[in-house]
């Protein structure tokens, strides 16, 4: 039975810690698919946990909080959109500098703020997401299978882990069924054909880079209000670069970075379960080679197991009508 | 007296200092095959583009059935309907047919009943003008010649009446070329009008009534096609008389310079692209390899100067070995050998387009005495050379410093050819000579390529330009699929015989 429970709570971890990056890399698919790349969603998740806590904490209550950081992270979107579609600068270059930007500002302004440096002060039950209990997952919880499964794995999460599950059918939806999606792929694999199309080619490319922006700022949300209860220095810890890597792992389609982000979140929650675990006939693993898992795994799989990962045709090329 | 369907005035258009369209009037009939021919670089794109809204003219008014409309962006003409079948395709490779068709014009936010709707129209559509496509294959499985189609399916749909074909025979075989006529000729008869962009005198006159004639952005003619004739166009085009045909001594072969033994070849994805391949060329004869572009042809030609490795199969240059799996020469030590090598895509190969033209003409000999000594460039020969070699070519303008990017595509192409005939080698390798070159060049480097062979030299021409491959080979052979698949002696062969070889079918 304690077996069965690990497994139950390897689960739960799995689902909680994939979140952001099921949101960075829904958020990714929208970028890259029109074109553009987008290195900055690690930026745009810092600048997303750091807004929430900071709006959530003013204004006392975590969906104002939330909405500022989607503002914040639809403007940085709009930054790189202007600085890479409209001027038609290198779009890694801008993401480069966002992310700088980022990490810098948002200590100062914790310190200007609050006087800690990249710390901001810790916000109570009224300024921050609670866990969601499911219906009747009281009541279930003692019946074999199902009491395991719906409230033990199912239940008591944040509204955002619930969120980002919801997301990856409505991405797809978006993505492959409607007139919308038809035009984002369009323009992402050959934006002359858009244009000929009689399509703006840059709209479409700045609405894709909107969506971005919503995406992005809950996974933020979702680390400084939700499973944290503040911001601190750098706390989006390489989440946006793994999303991408699981976007791309994905080959830029919503159902697979979904599998993608998953093993990731698994590798992750099992190195959080195996810390200071004797194994048998190993014994105990060093932390840091458990913790270096979930990179370890990322290159391996990028570069031997998927084979190549055909990105959209147009990506990264700024689109230029008159030669 | 027919009304114009499509009428323009005084257009202007620059790009930077560059006046592409000057002062441009032109009227387009209802129902008629228009024939604008101009070489390349004479503004022909760029007006059809400018009426296409893909590009907004500096001045002038454009009237579509004497009402005068205002081309924004593509959208406005299509709705004034305006179609444009482009040159290089503007389909989305990964979609299927129907998905590049509705692109733009889904009609619904989320597909559903207009998706139906639109199956059915675009049926209805393929039977009236026996276009015979499938509209759920994808783009990237199907021939340049459906890719085409595509094209003029997309138009239809989108409601084109004026219907605008960019260069549309370039990368097609001969019935190809026969096929898409025959649409054009169907799509004339139910009353649409065409506009045939082209710099080919036949086509201007197996298809058209009228045709206007552009010279470097100016127009300096209309007429009906009754009217005139080839050479009269060809003049027009130019500005000067134009040879058409070529002088060409009878053809006196010596010994096999350069041979071939069953070479294979892959490309970089690990695809084999030259399938057991078979050559001899001898001295004093040209071989030409015809072929619709992306049958080997590269990979081959790469393989040949020594840039792309051999899989299986022997290369002999003067019946010594100079190439197999194991051990092969470098470009370099082949140059060394006698063998020059003119790449098909000269600015991503043959040139560094961004350095003087001085520069680009001592390039691979640049280590070379005058050029160099002791590893120091020496800059007075160099100039001096330079400019005697660029008297000798007629390259224009003739002045060393400049950048190699400012002179046209005929001129650069002179370049490279200058810097390899120079050596006299005794075998020459040429892809694609005259591609995006004009008239008076094209003249010019077949004269010299004739020179070479009248002196020895073995040639091999790899062109996509069957005209080309007909008027410069003693024999011609037909790659496809990375096979050879069929050898002529240049006697009596007809295009049609070649493309049918080139088309796989025999």
């Amino acid at each position: 039975m304690e077996f069965l429970s690990d497994i139950a709570s390897l689960i739960n971890s799995t689902l909680r810690i994939s979140t952001p990056l099921v949101f960075a890399a829904m958020a990714g698919i929208f970028a890259e698919r029109s074109g553009v790349i987008d290195f900055s969603l690690e930026g745009k998740m810092l600048m997303a946990a750091f807004v929430a806590a900071v709006g959530s904490y003013f204004l006392g209550n975590p969906w104002l909080g939330l909405l500022l950081a989607i503002i914040a992270c639809v403007s940085l979107s709009m930054l790189h959109g202007f600085a890479s579609v409209t001027y038609k600068g290198d779009q890694v270059v801008s993401c480069v500098a966002i992310n700088i930007l980022i990490i810098g500002l948002t200590t100062a302004l914790a310190a200007a703020w609050f006087g800690q440096a990249g710390l901001t002060p810790t916000l109570n039950s009224d300024q921050r997401f609670l866990e969601v209990n499911l219906p009747f997952a009281e009541s279930l919880r003692d019946v074999p299978i199902i009491g395991t499964i719906y409230s033990d794995i199912l239940s008591g999460h944040y509204i955002f882990v619930y969120l980002a599950y919801l997301s990856v059918p409505l991405v797809f939806w978006v993505v492959f069924k409607t007139s919308f999606g038809l035009r984002l792929r369009a323009v992402g694999e050959n934006p002359s054909a858009v244009d000929t199309a009689g399509i703006n080619v840059f709209a479409m490319r700045y609405k894709a880079l909107a969506i971005n922006g919503v995406l992005i700022a809950f996974a933020g949300a979702h680390l400084s209000t939700a499973v944290n209860a503040n911001f601190f220095r750098e706390m989006s810890a390489g989440r946006g670069y793994l999303a991408l890597a699981a976007m791309i792992f994905g080959k830029w389609h919503p159902k697979t970075a979904l599998v993608a982000c998953l093993l990731f979140g698994f590798t992750d929650a099992l190195q959080i379960r195996l810390q200071g675990v004797e194994l048998p006939a190993i014994g105990e693993i060093p932390v840091q080679l458990i913790q270096a898992i979930p990179y370890v795994l990322t290159v391996v799989l990028l570069a031997g197991f998927v084979g190549k990962a055909i990105a959209p045709n147009a990506i990264g090329q700024p689109y230029i009508k008159e030669r | 007296m027919v009304s114009p369907i499509l009428e323009l005035t005084n257009i202007n258009k620059s790009f930077g200092h560059v006046h592409a369209n000057k002062n441009i009037n032109l009227k387009i009939n209802k129902g008629t095959i228009h024939g604008i021919i101009g070489e390349n670089g004479a503004g022909k794109s760029t007006l059809m583009s400018i009426v296409f809204g893909l590009y907004q003219a500096n001045s002038g008014t454009i009237k579509v059935n004497g009402k005068k409309i205002n081309l924004r962006s593509p959208k406005d003409s299509i709705i004034n309907g305006i179609g444009m079948v482009h040159q290089h395709f503007m389909l989305v490779e990964n979609f299927t047919v129907l998905e590049n068709i509705i692109l733009g014009f889904e009609g619904e936010l989320v597909f559903g009943k207009n998706l139906e709707k639109a199956k059915k129209d675009l049926k209805d559509l393929c039977d009236t003008y026996k276009l015979n496509i499938d509209l759920n294959s994808t783009i990237s499985d199907l021939s340049v010649g459906f890719r085409q189609r595509v094209e003029i399916l997309k138009s239809l749909y989108r409601g084109a009446e004026i219907l605008i074909l960019d260069e549309p025979t370039g990368v097609l075989t001969p019935q190809e070329v026969d096929e898409l006529f025959k649409i054009l000729r169907s799509l004339k008869e139910e009353g649409k009008t065409i506009v045939l962009i082209t710099h080919k005198l036949i086509e201007i006159m197996d298809l058209t009534s009228e045709v206007s004639v552009m010279r470097q952005g100016e127009m300096v003619g209309h007429t009906k096609t009754e009217n005139t004739n080839k050479e009269q166009l060809a003049e027009m085009m130019v500005g000067r008389s134009v040879l058409l045909r070529l002088d060409k001594s009878e053809v006196k072969a010596g010994e096999v310079l350069f041979s071939v033994k069953n070479l294979t070849v892959k490309d970089d994805l690990d695809v084999t692209r030259v399938k057991n391949v078979n050559l001899e060329i001898r001295s004093g004869e040209i071989l030409g390899l015809a072929g619709v572009t992306g049958n080997g042809q590269t990979e081959l030609l790469e393989a040949l100067s020594g840039i792309r490795k051999v899989e299986s199969g022997e290369i002999y240059l003067e019946g010594k070995k100079v190439s197999d799996s194991q051990n092969f020469l470098d470009p370099r030590e082949l140059k060394d050998k006698g063998l020059a090598h003119v790449p098909e895509d000269r600015q991503r190969m043959g040139l560094v387009t961004d350095f003087k033209a001085y520069e680009n003409l001592i390039f691979g000999y640049h280590d070379q005495q005058p050029f160099s000594k002791s590893s120091v460039l020496n800059h007075r020969d160099i100039i001096s050379h330079s400019k005697k070699i660029m008297e000798e070519y007629d390259v224009r303008p003739q002045s060393p410093n400049l950048i190699t990017s400012n002179f046209s595509g005929g001129n650069q192409q002179k370049i490279i050819l200058s810097r390899e005939l120079n050596e006299n080698p005794k075998v020459l390798l040429v892809g694609q000579p005259t591609r995006g070159v004009d008239i008076g060049a094209i003249e010019f480097i077949h004269q010299r390529l004739i020179d070479m062979r009248d002196r020895g030299a073995a040639i091999l021409l790899v062109s996509v330009e069957l005209d080309e491959v007909l008027s410069l080979s003693d024999r011609i052979v037909v790659m496809f699929d990375g096979k050879i698949v069929g050898e002529k002696e240049n006697k009596n062969v007809t295009d049609r015989e070649l493309g049918l070889l080139m088309a796989g079918v025999v």
